[in-house]
């Protein structure tokens, strides 16, 4: 079948959808957008935690079918979304052709540096929340939606809004670390 | 397979009748993961998140209709005053992404006696909304698990809302699971006090093939607060009182040893949340009735 | 406290920003926020197939046939291979034993064990086409126990062994066992005042990287194969992957790709022969992704072990001597189990003086999943005996059980079961003390003026207590890792090291096969690079078999063996820029000749600070490039009758305080603090380090009360192999994690370094149990401890 939505603010459309796929597999392996991990397949871990109309949902548990004249962000989108939502207009996002350059080469530009980041993905950059960077960003989605409904969580605030989201590196504190940074900057307004 | 997409509901039920093995999925939390597992490939999967209405809940004078997709964190959100019971149970539902997308029809269409759901539709009262093209039936809730993950359902038939009555009194739901969030239940209990009744219900989840009621337990109870007078008075349930409840209510389990825990662990756990729960729900009766008292 | 550790001193560099020492960032972890990071399953390749794996639905039968017809006529299939299809004579394959097919032959040793493979246009097309494969089984009987792997007349797991354990153990069914044995037991028991005696049950662990096993296999023009690959050692993998294609090792080129998580679960190897072979056959490039249930049969596991103690002690509080046994279940094939009863058998009695002591560790080989490595590898296990044992001792002693540990502490100087002198800093009861002193979390933090805050209470969100039956406890546990491979290993690590001026700029590249997986490696190398180097800008390359091994990253060796390469690599680099500059420069001044010179911030200074000459200028149009191994120091194997010998290099010390509330009556546990001190030699990355002791401590609560394989022992199948059912902890059952750490130069590692990854992860899952025993009063001789252990529901 065919599916068209909207993907990070741009039209995406993918043909000889085999009907059983998630919305995961046509992210990662139909539109070059790997972004949203695929570590369980069976929403117990959030690794591909994506935002449906605006609403945080694992993107292994979307049929592909259900996604049709639909909204998506995925963490390649993040940094637009969260720029567009500071100036508050509507997202764009990456291009098909920018997406889909994922190939197999290793990369050369592990330098560490680049601008454009949304204040959450930078917080965990900062608070060293992100190791083997799997869960991360799941992690990501889900911490920005929840900084957007509430800007000043505490703790058990921030842990209840992540507990779908398992990571095995961190011990989970530099990710607490993280969304703290990124409330208190956002406070700050920095 | 073949993807079907209905725009409404009349067209999800023509479409059920002309292919009864179709999979409706909504949230796609069940059927999602037994699709990717490859434990499933049903020939037709009918995608109900189109049709609005099954998103939308209308407070009546004596119940909730709550549509079958209305997300958990949609019944958290708006309707702990008048479904307290579900919306504790909502809340303990997996994960905020599966909150989100997750709704009361998954748990009953699914029927495993570990939906989280269950118990707190059962000690709440409800009746299931089921239509086909033949028409619109309410199957009580009681009536509805016929056995494990097997509902009251007929093949063309799709469930539409959940009547709940409305709480007149307290509620409570708790969950055991070996994890301190995104966990399936080892066992469950929800406990709701109707005072206008003066009767008790009780849902009992993952320690039976199916959700089940402690009902020797529920007469129990109340004839016991009958008999002592408790919902005039107010007074302290005591300790043996509860002791004899949560026996019953242990005793109504018929659980098995799975991964998850074991018979002996399932119906202590039943016996222990049902005195906990009875306790938080007979304090809050009090101390509402209290407050009653002192503002009159 | 006695600690004979000083801080090393920095030969170079210490001036340049960006150096080791400093929490400097990720330099992966801008992609890694962004979702550009290439992980292993992201890898996509113009007309790919996907290859899936047909896996033994029984744990021991014999394969009568395989029939393979209908799912090669299935559209859109290019290939279906068995055992009878690989293309040489060499048909198997293990990290020492190669003893694991690569597809089964005859028969099935473990449940899920692959049989078949198949490339096809679409995963989905793929599995349907497996799924038609026809393999006619004839079911075996299994054994899963030391009782039945070794009774008369057992199934052998394996027959007609010839490796090189086969030799010396008691039982073909026993891969490996390592006696030692040291002093006069039996003298030593008479002085005993009181003995304690304790059989011990610990689980099977699984690793739960969250990057499931995956890679693309591209056939190269040559013949050869391009294999882009998560794994923890790129050249093992290569070395066991090229003979089995009958490819020369030049021919099977081998880059990192991502890597999601490791903690040992990636040095066997899973889809990468599989995914070559598929490759080879079709011309086209293959993918294989795992999904979560394929993963936990995809990997070996953390070997569950039966572990029986007998500790003696004077009533003043002094060890007299330990006993021990240690049966460690290996599963189906050897991995890394070997190794395995080595650490669990030298590492054994824990960090304690004890002089008298007979210990003896067993591997079997039974029809239960293959284990291996996993984080802690061997001394994970026996740290939950042993601890639990010194608590039971300090009891029934009347002793604090922090004192008594105290007394007994190991230090510098100290002599090992092994016979081994312990030669650097062993502050053990230091980082008691320490973990001792950190303040205590404030009882009852769940009550708040709305009643109680369920998130904070056992249970959780599942609304179980609002206080009912909550029971505080408070228990310790210090355990010791060694660091580095041991028994005579030859463990060493390349680097090479390459400096010019680009852009105007003198800037060094770091390459090296070293499997970043998320430790943070990468991170050290570019800071050893500033401090050797004296340049800002360092790229490191990806890792890749273009360059010499680097080892693996475990045995928390990488920032020792393969930082210690970079480090040699460019202070060789150095010294070759230094002699650029005197050819050039040295007329001009008489420091070039003189003085002891120093590259720092993008020049050269002498060591009283005076600059020389911009390395710009050095470097001119030339480029420096050095690739060189470098070597720990050597260790011996351990003798085979007593385990006598020097077999370990370093050691890595840590103790944890837990802090829990049971809920005595549902045997639910909240941990509410899980503090952690432990010696770090030289925090390269302070950041790195502490999330490594937080991430670690993490993994032994997980194994203290939720994580837990399950095996039926009649079938030998693995009951629970999904995120559903094998529950790693989430963050609202992970608590604050307080690190204290402490810094004592070993001055055998560079930098003064120790190894760090391991060691949290061996003393919390005992520090929990210690502290769940507090409050329960319950023996607890398992782990995890599940609600029906606490309850008496079992």
């Amino acid at each position: 079948m065919r599916i068209d939505f909207t993907v990070n603010g741009r039209r995406q459309e993918a043909d000889d959808v085999w009907e059983g796929e998630s919305l995961l597999y046509v992210l990662r392996e139909r539109l070059g957008l790997p972004g949203s991990k695929n570590a369980c397949e069976q929403g117990e871990c959030g690794s591909c935690t994506v935002r449906l109309d605006g609403v945080p949902v694992c993107a292994c548990l979307v049929a592909a079918g259900q996604v049709q004249g639909r909204d998506v962000v995925t963490v390649e989108g993040l940094a637009d979304f969260a720029r567009q939502r500071s100036r508050g207009t509507g997202a764009r996002g990456t291009s098909l052709d920018e997406a889909q350059e994922w190939q197999a080469h290793g990369s050369d530009s592990r330098t560490g540096e680049g601008g454009g980041l949304s204040p959450v993905q930078q917080a965990f950059i900062d608070a060293g929340a992100v190791q083997c960077g799997f869960c991360t960003p799941g992690l990501l989605v889900a911490a920005d939606e929840m900084l957007e409904r509430n800007p000043d969580p505490d703790d058990a605030d921030i842990r209840e809004a992540l507990s779908g989201n398992l990571c095995r590196c961190t011990g989970y504190e530099k990710i607490m670390d993280a969304v703290r940074l990124a409330a208190a900057r956002r406070s700050e307004g920095v | 397979m073949d993807f079907l997409r209905p725009a409404s509901w009349e067209e999800a039920l023509a479409a059920k009748a002309e292919h009864p093995a179709a999979v409706p999925i909504a949230g796609g939390t069940d059927v999602m993961v037994e699709i990717n597992f490859d434990h499933r490939r049903p020939e037709y999967l009918m995608d109900l998140n189109r049709i609005r209405d099954l998103e939308e809940w209308e407070v009546g004078a004596d119940s909730v209709r709550l549509g079958a997709s209305v997300p958990y964190s949609r019944i958290m959100e708006h309707l702990r005053a008048e479904l307290p019971g579900l919306a504790l149970a909502a809340h303990t539902v997996a994960s905020p992404q599966i909150r989100n997308r997750g709704g009361v029809g998954g748990n009953l269409g699914t029927a495993s006696p570990a939906g989280d759901a269950h118990p707190a539709l059962l000690a709440a009262g409800a009746e299931v909304e089921a239509e086909s093209v033949r028409g619109s039936r309410r199957i009580p809730i009681d009536a509805f698990y016929t056995g494990v993950k097997r509902n009251a359902l007929a093949p063309d038939e799709l469930i539409r809302a959940v009547h709940i009555r409305k709480a007149d009194g307290p509620q409570q739901f708790s969950k055991v699971g070996t994890r301190n969030a995104m966990v399936i239940a080892v066992c469950a209990f929800g406990l709701a006090l109707h005072p206008e009744t003066r009767t008790v219900r009780t849902g009992i989840g993952s320690a039976a093939p199916t959700p089940v009621r402690a009902r020797a337990a529920e007469e129990f109870l109340d004839a016991a607060l009958e008999e002592g007078g408790f919902w005039d008075s107010g007074k302290v349930i005591t300790p043996s009182l509860a002791k004899r409840f949560a026996d019953l209510c242990a005793a109504a389990c018929n659980p098995i040893d799975d991964v998850r825990g074991t018979a002996g662990y399932r119906r202590h756990a039943v016996g222990v949340m049902a005195r906990r729960t009875l306790t938080w729900t007979w304090e809050s009766y009090r101390g509402a009735r209290r407050t009653t008292e002192g503002a009159a | 406290m006695p600690t004979n550790g000083v801080p090393t001193r920095l030969t170079q560099g210490s001036g340049t920003r960006g150096g080791i020492g400093e929490s400097t960032l990720r330099p992966d972890g801008t992609l890694k926020v962004t979702g550009e990071f290439a992980y292993s399953s992201d890898m996509w390749h113009e007309d790919m197939l996907w290859g899936h794996i047909l896996r033994s639905t029984f744990a021991h039968a014999e394969i009568l046939s395989i029939d393979t017809g209908e799912a090669l006529a299935t559209p859109g299939v290019y290939a279906v291979l068995t055992y009878d299809d690989l293309p040489t004579d060499v048909r198997h394959y293990g990290l020492e034993i190669r003893d694991t097919p690569v597809l089964a032959h005859g028969k099935v040793r473990h449940h899920g064990e692959p049989v078949a493979i198949v490339a096809a246009d679409h995963p989905e097309t793929a599995r349907r086409a497996a799924a038609k494969i026809k393999v006619d089984y004839r079911e075996l009987p299994v054994v899963t126990d030391e009782a039945t792997a070794t009774a008369p007349g057992a199934v052998l797991v394996h027959e007609n062994r010839d490796d090189g354990h086969a030799g010396h153990v008691p039982h073909p069914n026993i891969v490996h066992r390592q006696p030692i044995v040291r002093g006069d037991v039996g003298e030593a028991r008479r002085r005993a005042d009181v003995i304690v005696e304790g059989e011990y049950t610990f689980g099977m662990q699984d690793q739960a990287f969250l990057g499931p096993e995956s890679g693309l296999a591209v056939p190269e023009e040559d013949g050869g194969v391009h294999l882009y690959i998560a794994t923890q050692w790129l050249h093992s993998d290569l070395r066991q992957i090229a003979p089995v294609l009958g490819l020369p090792e030049d021919r099977v080129r081998m880059t990192l790709a991502g890597v999601g998580g490791a903690f040992g679960g990636r040095e066997d190897l899973s889809m990468q022969i599989h995914a070559c072979l598929l490759a080879l056959r079709t011309g086209k490039p293959v993918k294989i992704v795992y999904n979560r249930f394929e993963s936990f049969f995809g990997h070996v596991h953390r070997h569950p072990a039966r572990l029986r103690y007998e500790h003696g002690a004077t009533a003043d509080g002094r060890l007299t001597h330990v006993r021990c046994r240690i049966v460690l279940d290996g599963g189906a094939y050897a991995s890394a189990s070997p190794a395995v009863v080595g650490n669990a058998a030298s590492l054994g009695i824990g960090p304690y003086v004890v002089d008298d002591v007979d210990i003896e560790a067993v591997a079997l080989y039974t029809n239960n999943p293959p284990c291996g490595a996993m984080r802690g590898f061997g001394a994970v296990q026996a740290c939950f005996a042993y601890e639990a044992q010194m608590d039971r001792l300090a009891a029934r002693l009347g002793m604090d059980p922090v004192e008594f540990r105290q007394l007994n502490a190991m230090e510098q100087g100290t002599l090992l079961p092994t016979g081994q002198r312990v030669d650097s800093p062993a502050p053990v009861a230091e980082l008691l003390r320490r973990v001792k002193a950190m303040p205590m979390p404030p009882e009852r933090q769940w009550e708040s003026s709305e009643g109680a805050d369920v998130r904070q209470l056992p249970g959780g969100l599942s609304n179980t207590t609002h206080g009912e039956g909550v029971v505080r406890g408070v228990g310790y546990a210090v355990g010791i890792k060694n660091v580095g491979f041991s028994e005579g290993f030859d463990d060493y690590s390349t680097a090479r090291v390459r400096m010019e001026v680009v852009g105007g700029e003198p800037v060094a590249t770091v390459h090296t096969a070293m499997a970043e997986v998320g430790q943070g490696g990468i991170t050290v190398h570019a800071q050893i690079a500033r401090t050797e180097l004296g340049v800002a800008r360092v790229t490191i390359h990806p890792a890749d078999t273009r360059v010499g091994s680097a080892g693996s990253t475990s045995a928390s060796r990488q920032t020792y063996v393969t930082g210690g390469a970079v480090r040699n690599a460019c202070e060789l680099v150095r010294e070759r820029v230094l002699e650029l500059g005197r050819r050039r420069f040295g007329s001009y001044h008489p420091a070039w000749a003189t003085a002891e010179l120093l590259l720092e911030d993008g020049k050269v200074v002498t060591d009283g600070g005076e600059v020389l000459a911009g390395l710009a200028d050095v470097l001119g149009e030339e480029a420096v490039e050095v690739e060189e191994e470098w070597r720990h120091r050597p260790t011996e194997p351990f003798d085979p009758r007593t385990g006598q010998g020097n077999g370990h290099v370093q050691y890595s010390f840590a103790a944890h305080r837990a802090v829990v509330e049971v809920d005595t009556e549902l045997g639910l546990v909240k941990v509410v603090e899980l503090a952690c001190a432990q010696d770090v030699g030289k925090a390269l990355n302070p950041l790195s380090v502490i999330g490594q002791i937080q991430g670690g401590t993490t993994q032994g609560l997980g194994m203290a009360v939720m994580e837990e394989i399950l095996v039926d022992s009649g079938t030998a199948k693995v009951r629970n192999p999904s995120f559903t059912d094998y529950l790693i902890p989430t963050i609202l059952d992970t608590p604050t994690i307080p690190v204290d750490l402490l810094e004592l130069a070993d001055d055998h590692a560079p930098y003064g370094l120790r190894g760090v990854g391991e060691a949290p992860t061996l003393s919390s899952t005992p520090a929990v149990l210690a502290a769940i025993r507090d409050a329960t009063g319950l023996a607890l001789d398992r782990t995890p401890v599940r609600p029906e252990h606490l309850t008496g529901t079992g």
